[in-house]
């Protein structure tokens, strides 16, 4: 067992826990969170993603004593059902959801590289996002709705 | 009033306090736990088709035929509607909301829709087989609830206003008169909290479509901002006080059984409360998740050599040789053969399909409460009335004591995990005397779901000297183990099995019956045969001399519905075999199908998206058809999904790389027919999933297996379109039928993709694809042949 701190959209967690705990685990028993959610325990899919310095990690595979005192932000911390960030009201807007089981993995890994990318042509977005996987397909709406999201962001 | 959350399906404390006002005693909740359970008896077993599809498995439902079954309004006007039928992530549950507040003529949001829940919602069935809107958006359930309980209000109304009822309206959640609305008395005044106390009237007359203000517009999905935010309550995310966490040790091979399981090999790890062994079910139950994976992963569990699986290599002519099989005809003319015999050509081609699953992005997840004789589950479940048949099984426990209540688990298109981990959190919390939840690992998933089946179907066609077709015969083999365990064989599924239960049994039958009823119900008849049976021809299509034959084997794998089952595989050869019949015929492949259907509504599909996709008419392939550097063509396919379950047709346009064999899909033209538009941006949705779906299935899925063992066990192993591929443009054409039944929608587009691909791959190269999925490999294979 090991005492570790996370600070979890803003608010700081202390644990004492298995340090090899994947993120995940922690993030979605201990905290009860819903947003980030297993979908293969591989790091393979992206539905577990959330964001630590503005990179989208895969959290079903990072060991919870590797982001010792990391801010980390999950899909509920970007916005809310009252304010949500751009990307939620675009993809609110163009109904880009079957199931939503891979949300957190699309709209996080969108929102790390529209950070970075603000420019990003859709080509560049669909690259961007390349590694996440749909499997409801709903791809069509995403993308139109990540680039809905990223003409808002870059205003 | 307090809008309910639509994140949650779940009764708030205003709808349970209006539904005992309304004297819903059976409905009765139990204290500490906020479980409610049903106390009346169970029927005996039933478990036909029509009941897995519809429901009607448990007698002690709340009766369909009461219109207090389906739709409570409580003295302040709120609305609790009940239905069978499942939010999957298809959009159902707005769509039904809609279908409420429209035929009540309240507002939408003043509707709280309960689904899915043993306690609560009537029996219907499984929220599968594109039933949902046939059965609650036509003349029954919860549409005819909504009209019976509309002319119900009408008629208090017309009583306590002194108004006739033809002078009143309803709006609003009010009857107000049409001449001053002034006079008018609420919903809720008139009910003052009690129940209709009537049955659903079939006479009671549904809002027509032209009146509609909520119905077939393209109302945003309600739990959307939600699902968004990351609030949305998953069946993952259920926690309950108390909780434990189990994860189950599957076999390592197919047919191994347990020889020995070493407790001591894990008694010193952290968390463990128990190692739990039941037959050859073996799982373990820990304090924390991932003390719970460490433990199943450490446990030493001796198993016998697997029972040896089939060559992959060679298993399509393994299917086709096996004995014994079960043989099913759909239509039989008898004359087929001497028809062949009798054609200026006969045209053979045989096309193979592979297993393939569901892969649900999420691994599956499921959460038991066993304590004593009573049970509760929090269940992805399509099916909770039938689910609860099985776990009453499973746990030896009275279905009354047994409460399933549905939560959303991962995009299902059929059957996941979902029952498999709902009976491993079951017997695991039995077994601790705690709740239990379970998810499984990506390989469980995987390895041991219910896979999509895997056909080899052969298709003769004779055609006459002006090159219209004279005989058609289709003969298929398909594999099956288990299925939907339905209301009472938990053996259908893995879990079921290693607890000691058996799949259904295959019982082989040879030669097959003649059929008496024409039911297309498999898409075994090409849309265009003639579907003679019994006199009658109720197919779609124009060839009379017809033969559709299948022959069922066992499966080494378990099998179960895939998002458009058997349909898709056969409509893929059927769709593939027309247009190498139109190209021997040197016909437009819009053309000629045009010339061999009959049925109105699946020509007009076909010519809406050959308008729509400004259709190049000639013969294919291209007469400048290229072997070399990139060569592009185009290619249609159509259906009428089950015969007469929506209708559809698909243009694709497509490039392929004659060198690597790479196929790139630029365009995918798509008219659907489903009956009148409940949803249309839903409707959309579904067409575009569907529809891309069906292109990863086409290009890249095949389950993979060695001599032991399902090989295909991750997102490496198993190949699936990401999201950054190159998105083909997807154009839409809803073709509404305003005065036509509902029918199915979620699986007509996915029908189509195989073919459509494949004729476009034709028409550019000249080579024909028959084995699905269409790899590079097989591709550049294909062109240089």
């Amino acid at each position: 067992m090991s005492a570790i701190t996370l600070k979890v959209n803003g608010t700081i967690h202390r644990f004492d826990l298995d340090p090899t705990t994947p993120l995940l685990y922690v993030l979605s028993d201990d905290l009860a969170l819903r947003g980030p959610k297993f979908g293969c325990g591989l790091g393979q899919c992206g539905a577990c993603t959330v964001l630590i310095k503005g990179q989208a990690i895969r959290s079903c595979i990072t060991p919870v004593a590797s982001v010792r005192g990391a801010e980390i932000t999950t899909l509920e911390g970007i916005g809310t059902v009252e304010k949500p960030h751009p990307l939620q009201k675009a993809f609110i807007e163009e109904q880009a959801a079957q199931c939503g089981f891979c949300l957190s993995g699309v709209i996080l890994t969108a929102k790390a590289f529209l950070d970075k990318n603000p420019a990003a042509s859709e080509k560049e977005i669909q690259e961007g996002i390349s590694r996440v996987l749909c499997r409801c397909f709903t791809n069509t709406r995403m993308l139109r709705a990540i680039d809905k999201a990223r003409q808002e962001m870059s205003r | 009033m307090k809008r309910p959350s639509p994140v949650l399906n779940e009764l708030t404390s205003e709808a349970a306090a209006a539904l005992q006002r309304a004297g819903f005693s059976r409905r009765s909740l139990i204290k500490g736990t906020g479980a409610l359970i049903v106390s009346f008896c169970m029927g005996g077993a039933f478990s036909t088709l029509y009941a897995q599809i519809n429901g009607g498995g448990a007698s002690d439902s709340p009766p369909p035929n009461e219109l207090d079954s389906w739709i409570a309004i409580a003295a302040d006007g709120s609305v609790t509607a009940y239905s069978g039928k499942a939010e999957l992530g298809q959009g159902m549950f707005t769509a039904q909301t809609q279908l409420v507040a429209e035929e009540l003529c309240v507002p939408i949001q003043s509707i709280h829709l309960m689904y899915c829940d043993t306690s609560l919602a009537p029996d219907q069935g499984i929220t599968s087989g594109s039933q949902s809107s046939p059965a609650n958006f036509n003349r029954s359930n919860l549409a005819q609830a909504g009209a019976t309980a509309r002319q119900a209000l009408l008629q208090l109304g017309s009583k306590h206003l002194g108004m006739p009822v033809d002078q009143l309206t309803a709006a609003g959640g009010a009857i107000l008169a049409k001449s001053d609305a002034s006079k008018k008395v609420t919903y809720g005044e008139l009910l003052a909290g009690k129940k209709f106390n009537l049955k659903l009237d079939p006479a009671a007359k549904r809002k027509s479509p032209e009146e509609w203000t909520v119905l077939g517009k393209p109302v945003p999905r309600l739990d959307m901002p939600h699902m968004v935010a990351g609030l949305y309550e998953y069946v993952h995310n259920v926690r309950v006080p108390g909780m434990l966490h189990g994860m189950v040790v599957r076999p390592p091979a197919v047919g191994a059984t347990v020889v020995n399981v070493d407790n001591g090999s894990v008694a010193a790890m952290p968390g463990l409360v128990k190692v739990v062994v039941k037959n050859n079910f073996v799982g373990v139950v820990a304090e924390k998740p991932w003390q719970a994976v460490q433990i199943a992963r450490k446990l030493n569990v001796t198993w016998t050599p697997g029972a040896g699986l089939p060559s992959q290599a060679t298993f399509y002519e393994h299917m086709r040789n096996q004995k014994p099989t079960r043989d099913t005809l759909v239509v039989n003319s008898l004359d087929v053969e001497q028809n062949l015999a009798a054609s200026a050509i006969v045209v053979k081609a045989t096309y193979f399909h592979p297993y393939q699953m569901h892969g649900s992005v999420g691994s599956s997840c499921a959460v038991a409460d066993v304590q004593g004789d009573k049970a509760t589950v929090w269940s992805p479940t399509q099916g909770v009335w039938p689910q609860r048949g099985t776990l009453s099984m499973l746990l030896g426990l009275a279905p009354a004591n047994v409460r399933v209540i549905y939560r959303r688990g991962s995009g299902c298109y059929g059957i996941n995990g979902a029952d498999t981990v709902t009976y491993d959190a079951a017997l695991l919390s039995q077994a601790v005397g705690k709740p239990v939840r379970v998810q499984l690992t990506r390989k469980d998933e995987m390895a041991w779901e219910n896979y999509g089946f895997a056909f080899v179907m052969d298709e003769r066609a004779g055609l006459d000297a002006q090159g219209n077709i004279i005989a058609w015969d289709h003969e298929a083999w398909s594999p099956v183990l288990g299925n939907r365990p339905g209301y009472n064989i938990p053996g259908n599924v893995i879990t079921g099995l290693l607890a000691g239960f058996q799949p259904e049994e295959f019982s082989p039958r040879s030669p097959a019956p003649e059929p008496t009823v024409y039911t297309n119900n498999s898409n075994g008849a090409a849309s265009y045969m003639a579907g003679q049976v019994g006199g009658l021809a109720k197919g779609t299509g124009t060839i009379k001399s017809e033969r559709s034959l299948l022959h069922n084997v066992v499966s080494p794998f378990w099998t179960g519905p895939l998002r458009s089952p058997q349909r898709l595989q056969n409509t893929f050869a059927h769709e593939s075999f027309m247009d190498e019949l139109a190209a021997r015929a040197k016909a437009d492949p819009v053309e000629f199908r045009l010339r061999h259907l009959s049925d109105a509504r699946l020509m007009e599909c076909v010519k809406a998206t050959a308008r729509a996709a400004k259709w190049d008419a000639r013969p294919s392939p291209k007469s400048e058809t290229v072997k070399t550097g990139v060569a592009s063509g185009r290619g249609i396919s159509c259906v009428a999904y089950e015969g007469d379950n929506g209708y559809a047709a698909m243009v694709a346009e497509v490039e392929v790389d004659t060198a690597t064999g790479k196929i790139s899909v630029k365009r995918f033209v798509v008219s659907n027919d489903s009956g009148p538009i409940s949803n249309p941006d839903g409707l959309r949705n579904q067409m575009e999933g569907g529809t891309l779906q069906g292109m990863s299935r086409a290009l890249l899925e095949e389950v993979t297996w060695n001599d032991q063992s399902v090989t295909s066990i991750d997102w490496r192993t198993y190949h699936s379109l990401p999201l950054g591929f190159d998105v083909p443009k997807i154009e839409i054409e809803l073709l509404n039928r305003p005065n036509e039944a509902a029918t199915g929608a979620g699986e007509t587009a996915i029908t189509l993709v195989a073919a459509a691909i494949g004729n476009a791959i034709f028409d550019a190269t000249g080579a024909r694809l028959r084995q699905v999925p269409f790899t590079a490999e097989r591709v550049k294979a294909a062109i240089s042949t």
